[in-house]
């Protein structure tokens, strides 16, 4: 008989949460796609304990017009210097849909895996 | 004025009109027309608008009381079918005020009615319709949308990932629970009730909210996540509906789900309303469709159904998968799926639209793709239907050796890797194997999902394919 495993529920919060952290070249390109898709980059962070809340906190306003992956990367790591015990996400606003076309965590609160 | 003359006309002495230019306002069909063998075409599709609209066989007195050139249908077109020496195509334009408001009842009763058993034709199909905006603005249409479901769901940049609880027939409320506790922890956002399940005596229908509520509470503190399962409250009758309709609202459930053509457009109409005034989603299964458009001669077609099921109401419709078990040419579903998510689709022959058509601020529909399909499908499944569906693996979830957790996470873990290689500029149905072969290294629950599904593949030929030459 062959041997069957233990399947071991995750914390996964969503998009991309059943993937290995994603290195930094990884989450560059998805910056990178939303971008090419016409998407506005924004960023918001919370604590664990509020996952599941619907709005998380915004960091500053979402960056309208931005085409520079650098300054989404800046922004993103300024936001986890100020907030290490937050979870930190990357939207992309879709103004023609009003949804969002990317979501997913960057980086998990201080001790999570998600961080590079 | 004409004086009355009583006796039987030919049908294209009023019906056919050639000359007509149709109205913005008016309500287009077009058919696939067999008729017999002797009667000419024009005669034939003037018969099908008569029929459909004001005319009956014989002149009546009363008719002379109205003015039947405000409201007769009008045959104004009359085109070759593709590779087909018998049938043809006829275009009918329908005034807007043969119409109730909101009603694609009342459109169904006249255009699919009493003409589909008329002598005078072999066979008869409808192919499309061309809803106006002037009708579409009556209708109420999806409860939510794609735009306010992803919202209340949490779900973004993804495709839904769902399954049908297995076996569809037997379980015990509790056990069945287990089963849908086990998907969701795993990974799914959605499991859904098999259509056979109403309430029947191996499992009431209120001690199964009981127990999947107790489920999806549970794995939505554990993951993290938001998650749903479709409480089907298909009933015998629209109280019972309702009923059942309200205890989800209770329970706090985000979804339910119906039977739109055995339960009935009617039924559809109103639970939808109901929905959309309780906040509630509704997925919408289709059991029944194939009897009614599987024939390329006789019938309606999906895309028909389609269009109507989106002005009748539903956040999610079942569209087939073009790559499982079940019957689905690609060209032809990708023109429904955009009919149900987009807000305005032009006239494309290669994919079966025969109009225009324009949904104004409709809201749109996720289409549903579910049936034998797996996790090698994975990279197609989502090329072809992109981020606007949901997925559903049946078998490919709770057929996984370990079970539904690790079959769930295993379809959650080829998702998103086959996402992520989308958005990185990879192409997903060239590169799917290295790409789900990559995914795996890191999955023992996908590496042993991509070993059990290897062989499985399913290639029969279409029956209701496109009319080309």
């Amino acid at each position: 008989m062959s041997v069957i495993g233990d399947y071991q529920t995750k914390n996964t919060l969503e998009t991309f949460g059943f993937l290995p952290a994603l290195t930094q070249e990884e989450v560059y390109a998805q910056i990178n796609y939303m971008i090419a898709q016409g998407l506005t980059p924004g960023i918001e962070h919370e604590l664990p304990e509020n996952a599941q809340d619907h709005y998380w906190t915004m960091w500053k306003l979402p960056f309208f017009g931005e085409t520079d992956l650098n300054n989404v990367v800046n922004e993103l790591e300024a936001c986890r210097r100020e907030y290490p015990d937050h979870n930190i996400r990357l939207t992309g606003y879709d103004n023609y849909t009003q949804s969002q076309g990317v979501n997913f965590v960057v980086f998990k609160a201080q001790g999570g895996s998600r961080a590079w | 004025m004409a004086k009355y003359d009583a006796g039987v006309k030919e049908y294209r002495d009023t019906y056919w009109a050639p000359d007509y230019v149709p109205l913005d306002t008016d309500l287009l069909a077009c058919f696939k027309v067999v008729g017999q063998a002797g009667v000419p075409r024009e005669e034939v599709a003037a018969a099908v608008a008569a029929e459909s609209s004001t005319g009956t066989w014989s002149t009546v007195w009363s008719e002379l009381l109205t003015d039947l050139e405000f409201y007769k249908g009008r045959a104004y077109r009359i085109e070759d079918v593709p590779g087909d020496k018998d049938a043809f195509y006829t275009f009918i334009a329908y005034p807007l005020d043969l119409f109730e408001e909101g009603s694609v009842v009342n459109v169904l009763t006249s255009l699919v009615g009493n003409v589909f058993g008329f002598k005078a034709l072999r066979s008869l199909r409808l192919e499309d319709i061309r809803f106006p905006m002037a009708f579409i603005k009556t209708c109420g249409g999806p409860p939510a949308g794609i735009q306010l479901e992803r919202d209340r769901l949490n779900k973004y940049g993804r495709p839904l990932l769902g399954c049908t609880i297995k076996p569809k027939l037997g379980l015990s409320a509790k056990n069945y629970g287990r089963s849908v506790y086990e998907c969701l922890r795993g990974g799914l956002d959605l499991t859904k009730d098999d259509e056979n399940i109403n309430s029947q005596p191996f499992m009431r229908w209120r001690d199964r909210w009981d127990f999947v509520a107790d489920a999806i509470h549970k794995a939505e503190r554990e993951t993290g996540e938001r998650k749903g399962h479709y409480l089907n409250v298909t009933a015998a009758t629209p109280e019972e509906m309702y009923k059942r309709a309200e205890y989800a609202k209770e329970l706090g459930m985000p979804i339910i789900m119906h039977d739109f053509l055995t339960g009935g457009f009617t039924a559809n109409t109103g639970l939808a309303n109901w929905c959309r005034e309780n906040g509630m989603l509704l997925h919408i299964h289709r059991a029944m469709h194939a009897v009614i458009d599987r024939n390329p001669h006789h019938g309606i077609h999906f895309r028909v159904l389609a269009k109507c099921l989106r002005l009748s109401g539903g956040d999610q419709l079942h569209t087939g998968t073009v790559v499982g078990k079940l019957e689905g040419d690609r060209q032809s579903t990708l023109g429904f799926v955009d009919q149900l998510r987009e807000s305005f689709v032009p006239e494309d022959r290669s994919r079966g639209v025969f109009f225009d058509q324009d949904w104004g601020s409709m809201p749109g529909v996720f289409a549903v793709a579910s049936g034998g399909i797996h996790v090698w499908h994975m990279p197609a499944l989502l090329n072809i239907f992109g981020d606007d569906s949901c997925l559903q693996f049946g078998g490919g979830t709770q057929g996984h050796p370990w079970g539904n957790a690790a079959g769930a996470a295993a379809n959650r873990v080829a998702l998103e890797a086959c996402v992520k290689a989308r958005n990185e500029g990879r192409e997903l149905e060239r590169e799917g194997k290295d790409i789900l072969t990559e995914a795996a290294r890191h999955s023992p629950e996908l590496a042993i999902a991509m070993e059990t599904w290897k062989e499985i593949v399913f290639e029969f030929d279409t029956v209701d394919k496109l009319d080309v030459a």
